[in-house]
């Protein structure tokens, strides 16, 4: 049968194409580097600092090929669940790490470094095709998305807006950005209504409010500059007018209270290994310039050094 | 063709895999035409009805493959070149690739044959040819059967639950095949009893009449006739495992990596979960990304079917 040998044509074909592929490992050539670093960095954590240490692990890979870096989006909390626990040499974090956390770490003899690496505007968003929302106060923030809260159409917000529902997107409970919003808006950590749509994936996010025109959310503010065009960035009003968040508004601290400061943090027994402390040094190195690239506010110089005083303290303790 | 009591809902009721593994073609004499039964215009016409009926069930499918097909093809084939294949993933959509989730398919679905083979033979030769014909048996039948209902994400969970953290595997090749294996083994057990069965009783007969064993009757007579059977099925159900994103989504999580697993021990994502972050992704260079890796998917998928097709042809022997 002629169509008997096609198929067998088709299998040794795909066969034959797998082996040349896996003898010839990519980039090896092109990059040429004689790192001789070796060995595996395991990090887990914020879908917010993400995109900074995917950023990273990217441009770490073209200098070190041979070191094997793989990061997780399991949300702030997912992350530090992992990380207490020592499947993890790196957390990612968008908010500082809870005493619960610290007291599990501490069970499980893991010692840690924090390490901040940019700022985020945490970004309140709705549908371009929202005409009436430009500016909201934290006052409505908070009436709108206390727990027990009995808004649920834009009038309700304020009286002259129309009539319609809307509907709320938010990050999960596992997510930083979750615990940070409740706290800075609810004063409350945890506080918040659960009628919401909830997802750990940011992008799951954007696409229910870039597809929905009566949507409100939140999340961090490099998901927005990641796709402007599908969304609308809402101005927020802490009593002192309304505000965007932007590089500058976050600097000089008017784009208040929603700015915050994210981290790494990285188990001490982990820096033992060489590759890990050049990862992080790497990480500091470069963050200033892919911070801003993937879209949030890097530090300011003298916070990296901060940074760099931690890690060669951390480095320089006889661990037991 | 039916030479075993076949157990109370029993595989025969299951899979399709099974059915198009085993089952020949309708070969038989065909109905006599211009006898006086298809005289009747009624008659002539209820036979065009069906047959436009059963047409046009065909055509639903195949333009629904067509369609994805294309618009896949249209949004894919740009981005598709030997860089992309031989790339890792990238923050940059020009940049990224899928040899990272290209390798960690292959790491996968060579780890759960090398485990979902010897087992799910081994189960379908002992229920076949061995097992007593009484309720336990039946059970177990009856279970199998239902096992290979249960949606995958469920064995994602319990992967997740039983190898990932009570067995302390990690997130690794080895914690994937185990679950991958657990998803496809009742394919793997029906589709080879299904084989098992269409070999004529009159061979195993003939060899026991001649003094062999029950194991030698297995080994000698039923095995040889029946792997061919067994093997393109168990291709098909592998490549089940291929295109399966939900238990992979559970066991790997979503993440990026810049490296290929060398060892069952490493950690490693697979096409499917690839493409679903791609696909999720807001920035539009992704979506060509992610039209480009479903090609990648199905030239796979359709290259292990046609090895299945190929065997099956090669091998198949009809009595």
């Amino acid at each position: 049968m002629p169509t008997r040998y096609v198929a067998l044509a088709l299998g040794i074909t795909l066969i034959a194409g797998i082996v040349a592929l896996g003898l010839n490992e990519p980039d090896t050539s092109i990059l040429a580097t004689d790192s001789p670093l070796t060995g595996t960095i395991e990090i887990d954590g914020s879908s917010t600092v993400f995109p900074i240490s995917q950023a990273v692990a990217e441009e770490f890979r073209k200098v070190h090929p041979a070191v094997q870096v793989a990061v997780g989006v399991s949300g702030t909390g997912g992350g530090f669940k992992r990380f207490v626990v020592g499947e993890t040499h790196i957390s990612n974090a968008s908010r500082a790490i809870k005493p619960s956390e610290i007291d599990k770490a501490a069970e499980n003899g893991i010692e840690f470094i924090e390490i901040a690496v940019g700022f985020d505007g945490l970004s309140i968003i709705a549908n371009p095709s929202n005409g009436f929302l430009e500016c909201v106060t934290t006052q409505e923030l908070r009436a709108i998305w206390e727990p027990g809260s009995d808004l649920h159409r834009w009038s309700d917000v304020r009286p002259e807006f129309p009539d319609g529902k809307f509907r709320l997107y938010g990050p999960d409970t596992d997510s930083g950005t979750f615990d940070y919003f409740t706290e800075a808006i609810m004063e409350h950590e945890d506080a918040s209504r659960s009628d919401y749509t909830a997802s750990a994936d940011d992008n799951v996010l954007i696409r229910g409010v870039g597809g929905d025109k009566n949507a409100l959310g939140y999340f961090g503010f490099a998901f927005y500059s990641s796709a402007p065009h599908l969304l609308k960035l809402i101005a927020v009003d802490s009593g002192s007018g309304c505000i965007y968040p932007s590089a500058e508004t976050i600097n000089n601290g008017t784009y208040s209270p929603l700015a915050r400061p994210m981290f790494i943090y990285v188990n001490t027994a982990a820096l033992e290994r060489v590759e890990v402390v050049e990862f992080v040094n790497f990480y500091l190195d470069n963050a200033t310039q892919l911070v801003t690239e993937v879209g949030y506010v890097p530090l300011p110089v003298e916070l990296y050094d901060e940074g760099r005083t931690e890690l060669n303290g951390a480095i320089g303790e006889p661990t037991s | 063709m039916e030479h075993h009591q076949a157990p109370l809902g029993s595989a025969r009721v299951t899979s399709p895999i099974a059915a198009s593994v085993t089952r020949p073609r309708y070969s038989g004499p065909t109905p006599p035409s211009g006898s006086a039964a298809t005289r009747s215009p009624w008659r002539r016409w209820r036979d065009r009805f069906f047959f436009l009926l059963f047409f046009a069930s065909v055509a639903i499918g195949i333009l629904g493959l067509a369609a994805l097909v294309i618009d896949v093809l249209t949004d894919g084939l740009g981005a598709l070149d030997f860089s992309f294949i031989n790339s890792y993933p990238s923050r940059h959509p020009g940049e990224s690739g899928i040899r990272a989730a290209l390798f960690g398919t292959i790491w996968i679905t060579l780890g759960t044959a090398a485990f979902a083979i010897p087992i799910g033979v081994a189960t379908a030769i002992y229920l076949e040819e061995f097992a007593p014909d009484h309720w336990a048996t039946r059970l177990v039948q009856l279970n199998i059967a239902n096992l290979a209902g249960v949606p995958s994400i469920i064995y994602g969970i319990l992967g997740l639950a039983l190898f990932v953290q009570a067995l302390s595997l990690d997130r690794s090749v080895l914690a994937g095949s185990l679950t991958m294996t657990l998803l496809i083994l009742p394919i793997v057990i029906i589709v080879s009893q299904e084989a098992i069965k269409a070999v004529p009783n009159e061979f195993r007969d003939a060899a026991f009449a001649l003094g062999a064993n029950r194991w030698q009757v297995v080994k000698m007579v039923v095995l040889p006739q029946a792997i061919p059977g067994i093997m393109s099925g168990i291709i098909l159900a592998l490549s089940r495992a291929v295109g399966e994103a939900a238990p992979m989504l559970m066991i790997s999580s979503l993440v990026f990596l810049t490296f290929i697993p060398t060892s069952p021990g490493d950690r490693f994502t697979v096409l499917p979960v690839q493409i679903f972050n791609w696909v999720s992704l807001p920035q539009p260079g992704f979506q060509a990304v992610a039209s480009a890796g479903i090609i990648v998917l199905l030239a796979v998928l359709l290259s292990m079917n046609s090895v299945a097709i190929w065997i099956r042809n090669r091998y198949q022997k009809r009595y």
